[in-house]
């Protein structure tokens, strides 16, 4: 096995790019180095990108937040302005393993993993983050919803990585969070979880709203029904019914040790309805 | 085909060649000597391998050792000065927070970083600190009595 740390963006994509064999992205490596261990790959060349300046920061623009590709979870948690304006985002970052892991791990190699239990995907995806993406052909921007395309596999091409996760900019009276369901208090995976950003009128009532479950697909979904449930609404009993039918709905879970598919399909409910109620006060809403 | 880091180690510099794959706790334990952190499980699940590198706690069996370069890296050898203990060290003998001991090194480097992060931690936050560490034996309440009186010696 190769061994690479390169200094910029370029070079990495270079040496991705170019690589004969199979080559890996180093991060955090809470992943990648786990399943070397356990032989399940085995990398001819690895890219350690921590590095990379520009990937060890995270930048606050007119347009948002960009949260370099190799920041880790408790850098993210120690920076006021980002947990200020994305605290469900910050607080499902935050769940990821222990402190010892916290001290390594990503959200964009959560991402690129494409587990989907993975905590901060659920949370990034109703946030609207965006993966900005560098190759070999230049960079292009997606959804982070598109990244995952199935459990382990993930959307990028060869010589492709994830520079940085672009979060919008805060608006007025809006909030998120982030709720799993595990069966102890700590150092586990989501058997299901849900994230919700929503924004109010001057009334209270939601005009806008995105809704994200864990766990429950073989990727993370954004169930648009969902919060198509809420808007136009002040989150009454009424409407948190509507939204928990649409969270199950969109349940097509497995059955395992961890949760059967009833009680998946059940639990999403009350955590989309949960994380909402979180969320809307946040945003102001009484 | 081994590489050659340079690194601090508990404040001095060290050099080691290793191959691009060994993790950063076989080179510690197998390379040089420092047998303190141990392997409980290599996959980051028990913590008994924690270190610091530039004032984090991390798992050394998930770092590589070529990672290492121009860090600065701390070990439970680094804890003590000379015969004088630190604080957790003392308090964890004082409170038998141990038995078998394999746990311990990790413990106390993850206590470490949890107290000059938060000197004055409650017994939740304490508890949740050292979620990464997995002890068999002793149940973690003397642990928590042993982090908390030797917090209570760190503040002064
Ligand atoms: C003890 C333990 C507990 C854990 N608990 C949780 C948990 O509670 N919740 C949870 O969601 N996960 C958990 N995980 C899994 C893991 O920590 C997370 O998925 C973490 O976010 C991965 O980030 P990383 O930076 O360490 O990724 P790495 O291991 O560095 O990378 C993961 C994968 O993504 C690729 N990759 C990384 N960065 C990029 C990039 N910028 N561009 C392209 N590809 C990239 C890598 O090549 C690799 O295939 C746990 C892991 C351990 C060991
Ligand atoms: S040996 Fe590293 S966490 Fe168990
Ligand atoms: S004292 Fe034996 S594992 Fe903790």
């Amino acid at each position: 096995m190769q061994y690479e740390a390169p200094e910029t963006t370029k070079a990495a994509v270079g040496l991705l790019a170019k690589a004969k064999g199979s080559a890996y992205v180093l991060a955090g490596g809470s992943d990648l180095l786990v399943r070397m261990k356990g032989g399940f790959v085995e990398p001819d060349l690895v890219v350690d990108i921590k590095r990379i300046k520009p990937m060890r920061e995270i930048k606050k623009t007119a347009s948002g937040f960009v949260i370099g590709a190799a920041v880790s979870c408790a850098e993210m948690n120690e920076n006021k302005a980002l947990v200020k304006a994305w605290p469900g985002v910050v607080e499902a970052a935050g769940l990821i393993g222990s402190k010892q892991v916290q001290s390594r791990c990503t959200v964009a190699g959560n991402l690129c993993n494409a587990s989907p239990a993975a905590d901060s995907v659920p949370a990034l995806v109703a946030a609207g983050a965006k993966a900005l993406i560098q190759g070999p052909k230049g960079k292009r921007k997606l959804p982070v919803e598109q990244v995952a395309v199935g459990p382990g596999k993930n959307a990028l091409k060869k010589g492709e990585l994830i520079e940085a996760i672009e979060l919008p900019a805060r608006k007025d009276r809006s909030g998120d969070a982030y709720l799993r369901f595990i069966p102890r208090t700590e150092m586990d995976i989501a058997v299901v979880s849900a994230g919700v950003n929503l924004r109010l009128d001057k009334k209270g009532v939601i005009t806008e709203a995105r809704v994200a479950l864990g766990a429950v697909a073989p990727t993370v979904v954004l169930v648009a029904a969902a919060a198509k449930a809420v808007i136009g609404t002040k989150l009454d009993e009424a409407a948190l019914a509507k939204l928990g039918e649409a969270a199950s709905a969109a349940c097509k879970p497995i059955d395992d040790k961890r949760g059967t598919i009833e009680f998946r399909t059940k639990v999403a409910a009350v955590l989309a309805k949960r994380a909402a109620e979180i969320a809307y006060k946040r945003a102001g809403g009484k | 085909m081994a590489v050659l880091v340079s690194t601090a180690i508990n404040g001095d510099t060290v050099e080691f060649a290793c191959d691009p794959h060994e993790s950063l706790l076989d080179v510690l334990r197998n390379r040089l000597g420092l047998s303190g952190a141990k392997e409980g499980c290599g996959t980051g699940d028990c913590g008994a391998c924690s270190v610091q590198v530039d004032g984090r706690v991390v798992c050394a069996c998930l770092m590589l050792g070529v990672e290492a370069e121009g860090r600065d890296i701390e070990t439970v050898e680094g804890m003590s000065h000379g015969t004088e203990l630190h604080p957790l060290q003392s308090k964890f003998l004082e409170h038998a927070a141990l038995q078998c001991g394999v746990c311990t090194p990790g413990f106390l480097m993850a206590a470490k970083a949890l107290l000059e992060h938060n000197p004055d931690p409650t017994e939740e936050e304490i508890r949740f600190g050292l979620a990464g560490n997995l002890c068999r034996c002793t149940g973690y309440d003397k642990i928590v009595r042993a982090v908390q009186d030797a917090a209570k010696v760190m503040r002064g």
